[in-house]
C-alpha cells in the first residue's frame, strides 16, 4: 500500500505526515530514531485502520519548534495535533520514545472510548536496570541495539546506511537531545501520574529488549488501572519490524475494528 | 606583546598502553588509572614552573580546564588561579578558560573570578570557552544547547560585574531570584576577556562582535589568517580595526641548549597521538547539536567512523615542517618565531612550553631559556612590528566598553 505523504501546518510547524488504510483513526508515534518510512507492520493495521504516522516536529522532515524543552511539550503539541485532524476514538500506537510521549497524552486527556499501546515505551525510570544510553554510543550502535536479530537491522536500513539516513539520526538524536537529555529517558513523575490513566492500555514488550529493560512494562502494566502486558519472545526494542504480525494482531483484538 | 607560559599539566603517569588499549583517553576511560600520589607530585611541580616561569620575565600564565581525561589535570580552572593569586606576584593570570555552558550558577561563576581577581591585585583575564564535548557529558549538561549557555552565562557573569545590585534574571537557561553577590572584581569596568578557539566561526564571531581577543589554539598559518580575515571583517562590521590587540596565539614551543635533547622532549606533545585532546571519540567529542547545523552531515559520518573527526595535526615531522610545533636552540625557535610573527601579527603568545613525560628538570631548563633568551628577542620582533597587545594599547575591554566616539562604523 502506498501511503499520501503530506504536512500538516500546527504551532508554526510543517509536520510530515504517512497516512493509509480505512477504519477506525489509528496513530502511530515513532521511535527516537525516527520513522523509516512506511513498514509493513502499517501495512497490516491499514487493512483495518486509518493509519497516521506523522513525524515528531524535529524528526524526519517535521520542522523543529525550537520552544519545546520536554517530552511533555511534545505530548500537549500532539493532544492539540488529534484534536486539529478530528481523529476521535483514537487507537495510539507509541512505539519506544513514542510510547513515552503517548503515555503523557494519555495522562493529561482521558478519553474512555479511545485505546492506548505501549511497545517498549520509555518515559519510566526502570527499577531494574537502565535504559540504554544512546548519547554516548554511535548512532548506527544505537539503532543496532534495537534490534535482535541484526539481519532485521540490514533488511530495513541495509548493512551500509546511507550518508542521508545517517544525517537522519544526527538530527532525530539532536532533538532527542533537546527534550530528553536529563533525565534520560524517563520523567521522575511519571510513577505517580500514570496512575490516573484511565484509557484501556495494551503493553508490548519484546523479551530481549536490550534499550528499555522489560521492568518498565512491569512497573506501567502495574502502576495503569486498566492495563495488561504482552511479553513477545524472540524480538528486541523495535517491535514493530522485528514481530510486525504478532503486533498488529495484538493492536487489533485491543482495539477491535469499531 | 603579552607573552605567556602554558602546558596542559596532564596525568602523565597513567598506563598510556591502558588507553590505547582502551582506545579512548577521555570520558569513559577508568579513573582506576589515575595516580592521585604522582598527581599530587605533579601538581607541586607545575606550580614550582609557574613561579619559575615568573621569575624568567613571562607576563602571564596560562590555564585551562578539562575533565575526564589524562591530558589535563586541572579540572577547575579556578582552584590553580587561586593558587596563582598567592604565589606569584606580578604574572596575570590568564584563564582560558572558564568552560561557560556546564556551569550550573554563573553568578558564583562570576563569584569566584571577582574574589581571584581582587586577591591577585587585580591580574585576572577571565577566558570563557564552551568546553568540549566531553566536559558537557562530564557534567550531563545539555550539549544541544551548549552554544545558548554559554552565550547566556557570559551575559549574566559581565551583569554581575559592571551592573550594581540586586536585581533579578529570568532567562531561558538561566534563572536567579537574586543577584547581588558582595565580592566584585578589583578590575574596572571588569576583567579582561578572551576567547579560546580552534577556529569554530561562530565563536570567532561572537569574540569580534564583543571585541573580545580571540586567542588561535595552535592553529596553522594558513588557518590563523583565515581566522583574522573572518575576524576583521567582523570587527569592522562592529565599528573597528581589529589589529595585533585582538590577536592572541598558541604555540608549542620546546627549547633546550641543543637541538637534539630539545627535539627529543618535543615528541612529547606526541604523548596524545597528537591530537591536543587525547584519543578523540567520534560521539563524545561533539555531541549532537554541540554544533551548528553545518556540522551535521559531517559528524553523521563520524559517528560511525567514516570519517575522521577533524583533520589530525599529523606526524612529528609535518608539524615541525609546518611549525605547529617549535623545539630547538633558542635561536633556532626565536627564527622561526619570527615568522609566524611576521605572517600573522599576533599582540598575544603563549607558550606551551612543556607537556607529557618532560621531566621536572627539562621543564624548568625550557622555561628558563624561553625567559632568557627567547622572550627579550620576541619583544624586540614585536616591536620592530608594532604587535601591541590590549595592555600595551590600553584597549577597552570589550565593544560595548568602547566610547562610541572611537566606533567608526557608528551608523547611526
Amino acid at each position: 500500500m502506498t501511503p499520501a505523504e503530506s504536512f500538516v501546518e500546527l504551532a508554526g510547524a510543517k509536520i510530515e505526515m504517512l497516512k493509509a488504510g480505512t477504519g477506525r483513526p489509528l496513530l502511530v508515534l515513532h521511535h527516537d530514531i525516527g520513522n523509516p518510512g512506511w513498514l509493513p507492520f502499517y501495512d497490516d493495521l491499514a487493512r483495518d485502520f486509518t493509519v497516521h504516522v506523522p513525524s515528531h516536529p524535529g524528526f524526519g522532515k517535521s520542522e523543529r519548534l525550537d520552544w519545546m524543552r520536554t517530552v511533555r511539550d511534545m505530548a500537549i503539541f500532539y493532544n492539540w495535533f488529534i484534536e486539529h485532524l478530528g481523529l476521535e476514538s483514537l487507537v495510539t500506537v507509541g512505539l519506544g520514545f513514542g510510547g513515552w510521549i503517548a503515555a503523557e497524552m494519555g495522562m493529561m486527556c482521558h478519553h474512555d472510548s479511545s485505546r492506548l499501546v505501549l511497545a517498549g515505551a520509555m518515559g519510566i525510570q526502570p527499577s531494574k536496570g537502565e535504559i540504554l544510553d544512546q548519547f554516548l554510543i554511535s548512532t548506527i550502535d544505537y539503532v543496532k541495539a534495537g534490534f535482535l536479530d541484526e539481519k532485521n537491522y540490514v533488511d530495513l536500513y541495509t548493512a551500509e546506511p546511507t550518508v542521508d539516513q545517517l544525517e537522519q539520526w544526527e538530527i532525530n538524536r539532536e532533538m532527542t537531545s533537546r527534550i530528553a537529555f536529563k533525565p534520560y529517558m524517563f520523567d521522575q513523575t511519571m510513577p505517580y501520574l500514570i496512575r490516573g490513566l484511565s484509557t484501556p492500555t495494551l503493553i508490548v514488550w519484546g523479551r530481549d529488549d536490550r534499550v528499555v529493560p522489560l521492568a518498565c512494562g512491569e512497573q506501567y502494566r502495574d502502576a495503569i488501572p486498566k492495563a495488561r502486558l504482552e511479553i513477545l519472545a524472540g524480538c528486541g526494542h523495535s517491535i514493530e519490524v522485528e514481530k510486525p504480525a504478532e503486533l498488529a494482531r495484538l493492536v487489533r483484538d485491543f482495539a477491535g475494528r469499531a | 606583546m603579552h607573552l605567556m607560559y602554558f602546558t596542559e599539566e596532564p596525568m602523565s603517569a597513567y598506563p598510556e598502553d591502558e588507553g590505547r588499549k582502551f582506545g579512548y583517553t577521555a570520558l569513559l576511560f577508568p579513573n582506576k588509572f589515575f595516580d592521585p600520589v604522582a598527581g599530587s607530585r605533579l601538581y607541586e611541580e607545575r606550580m614550582i614552573e609557574y613561579q619559575l616561569a615568573e621569575e624568567v620575565g613571562f607576563d602571564g600564565i596560562m590555564l585551562n580546564e578539562h575533565h575526564n581525561a589524562p591530558f589535563c589535570m586541572q579540572a577547575k580552572c579556578n582552584i590553580m588561579a587561586s593558587i596563582l593569586a598567592a604565589i606569584t606576584k606580578r604574572v596575570k593570570i590568564v584563564l582560558l578558560g572558564n568552560p561557560l555552558p556546564i556551569a550550573e550558577n554563573p553568578v558564583r561563576l562570576a563569584e569566584e573570578l571577582a574574589m581571584i581577581d581582587m586577591i591577585s591585585k587585580g591580574r585576572l583575564v577571565s577566558g570563557f570557552v564552551r568546553g568540549g564535548g566531553v566536559e558537557s557529558l562530564a557534567t550531563n549538561t545539555n550539549p544541544a544547547y551548549n552554544r545558548e549557555r554559554f552565550e547566556e552565562a557570559h551575559d549574566i557573569v559581565i551583569k554581575t560585574w559592571t551592573v550594581p545590585g540586586p536585581w533579578r534574571w529570568e532567562g531561558r537557561h538561566y534563572q536567579l531570584r537574586v543577584v547581588n553577590p558582595w565580592v566584585l572584581p578589583l578590575q574596572k569596568p571588569h576583567p579582561r576577556v578572551w576567547i579560546p578557539g580552534v577556529a569554530s566561526k561562530e565563536t570567532i564571531l561572537w569574540a569580534a562582535q564583543h571585541r573580545y581577543p580571540y586567542i588561535a589554539l595552535n592553529t596553522s598559518i594558513e588557518d590563523s589568517k583565515a581566522i583574522w580575515k573572518t575576524y576583521d571583517e567582523e570587527a569592522e562590521k562592529s565599528g573597528y580595526k581589529g589589529g595585533p590587540e585582538q590577536r592572541g596565539y598558541l604555540i608549542r614551543c620546546h627549547v633546550q641548549e641543543d637541538e637534539e635533547k630539545a627535539l627529543k622532549n618535543a615528541r612529547q606533545f606526541m604523548w596524545m597521538m597528537g591530537e591536543f585532546t587525547g584519543l578523540q571519540h567520534p560521539v563524545w567529542a561533539a555531541p549532537s547539536g554541540y554544533l551548528g547545523p553545518w556540522a551535521r552531515r559531517a559528524l553523521a559520518e563520524v559517528r560511525v567512523g567514516r570519517r575522521k573527526l577533524r583533520a589530525a595535526f599529523g606526524p612529528f615531522e609535518d608539524q615541525l615542517q609546518r611549525m605547529l610545533i617549535i623545539a630547538g636552540t633558542p635561536d633556532q625557535v626565536v627564527a622561526k618565531l619570527r615568522i609566524i610573527m611576521e605572517e600573522t601579527r599576533p599582540g598575544i603568545m603563549a607558550f606551551w612550553g612543556n607537556d607529557g613525560k618532560v621531566t621536572h628538570e627539562d621543564s624548568q631548563t625550557c622555561i628558563k631559556l624561553l625567559g632568557g633568551e627567547v622572550l627579550p628577542r620576541v619583544r624586540e620582533i614585536a616591536k620592530s612590528l608594532g604587535l601591541n597587545s590590549p595592555f600595551d594599547s590600553n584597549t577597552p575591554v570589550s565593544l560595548s566598553e568602547t566610547p562610541s566616539s572611537q566606533l567608526t562604523a557608528a551608523a547611526d
